[in-house]
């Protein structure tokens, strides 16, 4: 048995998410399919399972060629899909998670229900209090209800896209070990990751995907290099001048732990000087975030303690942080970064802050016309944010901060942006750089990291696991740490 | 005492097919904000046709499609047209009381048909509970078969668990295999439905007859009681019961403070809204996380998905 | 602009009008009433001399005022429903006053216009701290506070305010003639509150188009999240869109009995702040448009009110008309952004790429 994906294309927009990707995995093989955020593995595996539909292309089972219009199809032909986020129902029982969506009678037999659960769980070593809420289960203990049910239905296939996110070192084990046995009983089994070790660990062949496009395959086990080259493309790093000597702290962490829904970090600590520049490296969802956030006042340690500029600003609110100059850019522009509906003058307008009760409507044009010209934004005025590109968004928001913010925190500057965008937008911040303001950000680029960064702080699972001088560093390296390895 | 609880049962029946109605669509993951312009056009229409063709049956019946009608529009808005369910409801809510004003003019005053009062033979001669529950009419046996029928199909059935799942989180149910848009509209009709028949139980069984604003408030009130009753049939309907209490209380004082009678018909409405309140305060909700028995109780989490759209893309 | 997208503006504000009024004439004919006889009652009813021009005036005043106030909590992201409440609460609380205080007209007057806009204020405040502090919806607070300010108004009517003798809800003894508001000529213009609503409506505009203020309630309304980035308090915003709004509904209460009852009556709102939402949602919820639509759906109401008269029609019909056109409009607009959508896909890559992790 085999399940083959020929030329499959998906755009939404502008965006070619899969760009003629062919894919064949065979039953019998655990298959990795690797690649960063953005790479378009979720969407080649949606499209696998009947979520969302191809714009072209060809997907065949064992030689059969399949339909997928609906979710629906993809439960008949046999292929399951556990999402990244477990797609349960919180409020209701376990037992009628498990249930629903499955046959056709009106008649709800729980006491049937109840039976199969416990014997598809015992299966696999799992085990449920059936009428506990869904919500009182772990991810982990989702993901192993979801796996119950879909192999219950009868799944032939099973796509995990990126199931460890969440879940215990044990649980890890534990659904590794499953999906070992499937697959030795003959399931076709595609693990989605971006975690190059858990891979590296499990699979016995992969696929790279980088921009919507498959740009390598391998069996397993092959160099981990060869894999991170793969995935962030070959890394050349041209030195920037140097650049002029730091000055003051502006920001100093001191052994913050920070908590934010699965995630703990520990005693984390990083001091940055007047015109340095900091790159956070690691795999998303690493802790990189809640540094940024802890930083610029939006999320409160709960130990530790983070001074700006000299004055202990622990625990005080995030205006608090902003009047001291700290200024955060997210990386969801349009989601809690710029608000979409109003235009670019009134964005330019919202961040001058108060000056005056009243607008002087020319005058904010004419501040907005100068922001358009400085940052070179492809817009007028009038132009409703939503309606600019990924790149001028940025370039929005950058004008947006002002010219003397003493410390920028930034998730991923250029993510989404071609390469003159982003060569642009880096132009600019070392020009703020050069006058002084510190930089501190976070990005899964490895290129930009060494390009830019005086330091590198990488991040595995909520620690800072080592700090690199990026004159210093190699590519090679930085992909090992990234992984979770230490260089030995 | 028996006469009393009698009386409350049966002038709270119309409201119980409205909260069970709503609580249905709600469930399903849509706000039919127009309940109070639904109800009042079904009752306008549910009396029209009864008056014009002599058929009760036939009233109930074009009330209900009526209800069904309006559902469906605030169904197609959200769905097809992605626009507000709150904004959509609001003005067909507003544009169907108008509407029954101009055109149940014509009835207004008359002496129409209504619902003949059938003792169940048996259930009737239970003391006590036959004397309350089972000496009434067609319309408010239909109540308790709404109650329990919601109730059973709700948490029950697997259609059920299925019109539940869209309501909660439309993308998990769709990763099932079920059509959510569809089970929106079908839910969402068979509520404004169930509405409608509220309104025809109002004008042509508790209320008797047609006139101008004949079941102002209810509508609002049935909306409050649907989260009062925690998204589930039969708290909903103790709500409403809850609500013919009150009504009933504040008829008796009538008589004792004579002057007061306005104030006092306008009375539960308020005291409803207190208790909804009273719901969401934290100290009920901490005490349903402490005592799990108490959460069927207490516990008022509306479907996550409630008044969101699902769009495939 | 192009002569495609031209037609098409002109049809959503075009079509809407004809189909609404058809429908009218359609209803006029089911009533068995002579159409066009009724739309020219209608209009000479509303329009057709000083005294009725005076009339839709005296409606448009509350309407104009609630649908000012309405614009600033929709941009803000709120449903008043609660709009009804403030109103009866300026009324009460300018009645207070009328029945309370010694002195001259015009320092009598000024205090009840203060006092409404200060009762509906506090009203709405206790809606929006229901809203910001205990996490009740505005729509269901707002309407409970709805049903308890006409409790209210009809205990104070029966009640510590009931007319020598009887009490009657018919309402409380008219106001000493210092506390009514003052008119001009026989027609009875009410100068003084038309003065005050176009003041009001070019304070909502000006606030709205051209003040830090506006900009800021426009953005917690459209984004919450990223106005708290920006550095604005959602919740002080949240909560001075519902005082704004409330004052100006309060007005419109204090003006309702200080110019047209004379005194407090048990539904004194009029159901004028509903209404005020249907002329909100018509007019795209800008305030440029409130006070035309607001004269148009004021014309409508008191034209109306000649067919019960004339043709022992029910005047509702007015009420119909006024629904059927805001109905079409809304569910046209969604049409037209609909067929945009399909031309271009532009909804959800950044959702449907593949998502952040935690």
């Amino acid at each position: 048995m085999s399940l083959e994906l020929q030329d499959i294309h998906k755009s939404f927009g502008p965006v070619r998410a899969n760009d003629g990707v062919s894919l064949s995995i065979e039953a019998g093989t655990l298959h990795g399919l690797l690649g960063e955020n953005g790479a378009g593995k979720s969407t080649l595996m949606k499209i696998l399972s009947g979520f969302i539909s191809a714009d072209a292309g060809r997907i065949a089972l064992d030689g059969t060629p399949l339909t997928l219009s609906s979710p629906r199809d993809g439960i008949r032909a046999g292929i399951g899909m556990l999402h990244q986020d477990p797609l349960v129902f919180l409020p209701f029982s376990v037992l009628d998670n498990f249930l629903i969506g499955s046959g056709r009678r009106l008649r709800l037999d729980r006491e049937a229900g109840r039976r199969a659960l416990e014997e598809t769980a015992g299966r696999f070593g799992f085990s449920f209090y059936p009428d506990a809420p869904a919500r009182t289960l772990t991810v982990g203990e989702r993901q192993q209800l979801e796996i119950a049910r879909l192999l219950w239905l009868g799944a032939r296939v099973l796509i995990l896209d990126e199931p460890t996110t969440g879940i215990s070192a044990t649980q890890r084990t534990t659904l590794f070990e499953i999906l070992r046995s499937l697959a030795a009983e003959g399931m076709i089994v595609a693990f989605v990751s971006h975690k190059l070790e858990e891979v590296e660990e499990l699979c016995d062949r992969v696929t790279v995907m980088r921009r919507g496009r498959v740009v390598g395959e391998s069996e397993m086990p092959a160099p981990a290099e060869r894999l991170v080259e793969m995935m962030f493309g070959r890394v050349l790093v041209e030195s920037e001048p140097t650049p002029p000597p730091f000055g003051e702290p502006v920001l100093e962490v001191d052994a913050i732990t920070l908590r934010e829904r699965t995630l703990t970090t520990s005693e984390l600590s990083v001091s940055v000087r007047e015109g340095e520049i900091v790159g956070l490296a690691g795999l998303e969802g690493s802790g990189q975030r809640m540094l940024l956030r802890a930083a610029a006042g939006l999320l409160q340690p709960e130990s530790g303690r983070v001074r700006v500029r000299g004055r202990d600003l622990t625990r005080r609110g995030y205006r608090d942080f902003l009047r001291a100059g700290i200024h955060y850019l997210p990386a969801g522009r349009l989601e809690e970064g710029l608000v979409p509906g109003l235009t670019v003058a009134e964005h330019v307008l919202l961040a001058r802050g108060a000056m005056g009760f009243f607008i002087d409507g020319a005058a904010a044009r004419e501040d907005a016309r100068g922001a358009i010209a400085d940052y070179a934004i492809v817009g007028t005025p009038e132009s409703t944010v939503e309606s600019l590109s990924g790149g001028n968004q940025q370039r929005l928001l950058l004008a947006m901060t002002p010219p003397d913010a003493r410390l920028l925190l930034m998730e991923h500057p250029t993510r989404g942006l071609d390469i003159e965008s982003a060569d642009w937008v880096w132009t600019r911040l070392l020009e703020r750089r050069d006058r002084g303001s510190a930089i501190v950000f976070a990005s899964a680029d490895l290129d930009e990291l060494l390009r830019y960064s005086d330091r590198i702080l990488v991040f595995f699972s909520g620690r800072a696991v080592k700090a690199l001088d990026a004159r210093e560093t190699t590519g090679e390296e930085l992909g090992h740490l990234i992984g979770g390895k230490e260089l030995v | 005492m028996e006469a009393t609880l009698a009386t409350i049962v049966a002038s709270a029946s119309a409201l119980v097919y409205a909260v069970v109605g709503e609580t249905i669509t709600e469930k399903a993951g849509v706000v039919n904000l127009s309940m109070e312009g639904t109800i009042m056009l079904s009752a306008m229409t549910g009396f029209a046709v009864a008056y014009t063709t002599g058929s009760v049956l036939l009233g109930f019946l074009a009330a209900a499609g009526v209800g069904a009608l309006i559902a469906a529009l605030v169904a197609f808005a959200s769905i097809e047209l992605r626009l507000n369910q709150i904004a959509v409801g609001f003005v067909l809510a507003l544009l169907a009381i108008e509407l029954s004003s101009f055109l149940g003019d014509p009835y207004v005053g008359q002496h129409g048909p209504s619902v003949r009062a059938v003792p169940i033979p048996l259930l009737a001669d239970i003391p006590y509970v036959g004397r309350v529950l089972f000496r009434h009419n067609l319309s408010v046996y239909g109540s308790y078969l709404a109650i329990v029928v919601g109730y059973l199909f709700v948490f029950h059935t697997r259609r059920g668990l299925e019109m539940q799942g869209v309501g909660e989180r439309a993308d998990a149910a769709f990763a099932r295999g079920i059509d959510v848009n569809r089970l929106r509209y079908l839910y969402t009709m068979v509520g404004g439905a169930l509405a409608g028949i509220a309104g025809a139980a109002f004008s042509l069984d508790v209320k008797l007859g047609w006139r101008e604003g004949l079941t102002t408030n209810f509508g609002w009130i049935a909306l409050a009681i649907v989260i009062f009753g925690g998204w589930n049939p039969i708290r909903a309907a103790f709500g409403a019961y809850l609500f013919g209490v009150l009504a009933w209380a504040a008829l008796q004082l009538q008589p004792v403070f004579p002057s007061a009678s306005q104030i006092l018909a306008l009375l539960p409405f308020p005291l409803m809204i207190f208790a909804l309140v009273l719901v969401y305060l934290q100290l009920f909700r901490d005490l349903a996380d402490r005592h799990p028995i108490w959460r069927r109780l207490l516990s008022s989490d509306p479907p996550s998905g409630l008044g969101t759209a699902f769009h495939r893309e | 602009m192009n002569a495609h997208s031209w037609l098409a503006r002109v049809g959503t504000i075009a079509l809407p009008v004809v189909i609404a009024f058809a429908v009218a004439l359609l209803l006029l004919q089911l009533a068995d009433a002579p159409p066009f006889e009724a739309l020219g009652l209608i209009w000479e009813g509303s329009v057709g001399s000083a005294a009725k021009i005076s009339d839709t005036l005296s409606a448009w005043v509350p309407l104009t005022l609630a649908a000012a106030g309405l614009v600033v909590t929709f941009a803000a992201g709120l449903w008043n429903i609660g709009v009804e409440g403030q109103i009866v609460a300026g009324a009460v609380a300018a009645t207070w006053v009328a029945r309370e205080l010694p002195g001259p007209a015009a320092v009598l007057i000024t205090a009840m216009l203060l006092a409404g806009i200060v009762g509906g204020a506090l009203w709405a405040l206790l809606a929006g701290l229901l809203k910001t502090r205990g996490g009740v919806n505005e729509i269901f607070g707002g309407l409970g506070l709805d049903f308890v300010a006409s409790g209210l108004a009809i205990y104070l009517i029966i009640g510590p305010w009931k007319r020598e003798g009887v009490a009657s809800t018919s309402g409380t003894d008219l106001f000493r003639p210092e506390a009514w508001m003052p008119t001009v000529g026989r027609a009875q213009f009410a100068v003084i509150p038309i003065l005050l609503t176009v003041g009001a409506v070019v304070l909502v505009y000006v606030l709205m188009r051209g003040t830090r203020f506006g900009l800021r309630l426009k953005a917690v309304g459209k984004n919450p999240r990223s106005a708290h980035l920006l550095g604005i308090s959602t919740e002080r915003y949240t909560l001075a869109a519902f005082l704004l709004c409330g004052g100006l509904a309060g007005l419109a209460g204090a003006i309702l009995v200080s110019g047209v009852f004379h005194k407090l009556v048990p539904s004194v709102s009029g159901g004028y702040g509903f209404l005020g939402i249907l002329v909100v949602l018509l007019a795209g919820y800008r305030a440029a448009w409130i006070a035309p639509i607001s004269f148009f759906f004021a014309a409508v109401a008191v034209g109306s009110t000649q067919l019960s008269l004339r043709l022992d029609l029910d005047s509702s019909l007015g009420g119909v008309l006024q629904g059927v056109l805001v109905l079409l409009v809304i569910l046209l607009g969604g049409w037209r952004a609909r067929r945009t959508r399909r031309r271009m896909v532009l909804m959800g890559p950044e959702r449907l790429m593949e998502p952040e992790g935690p």
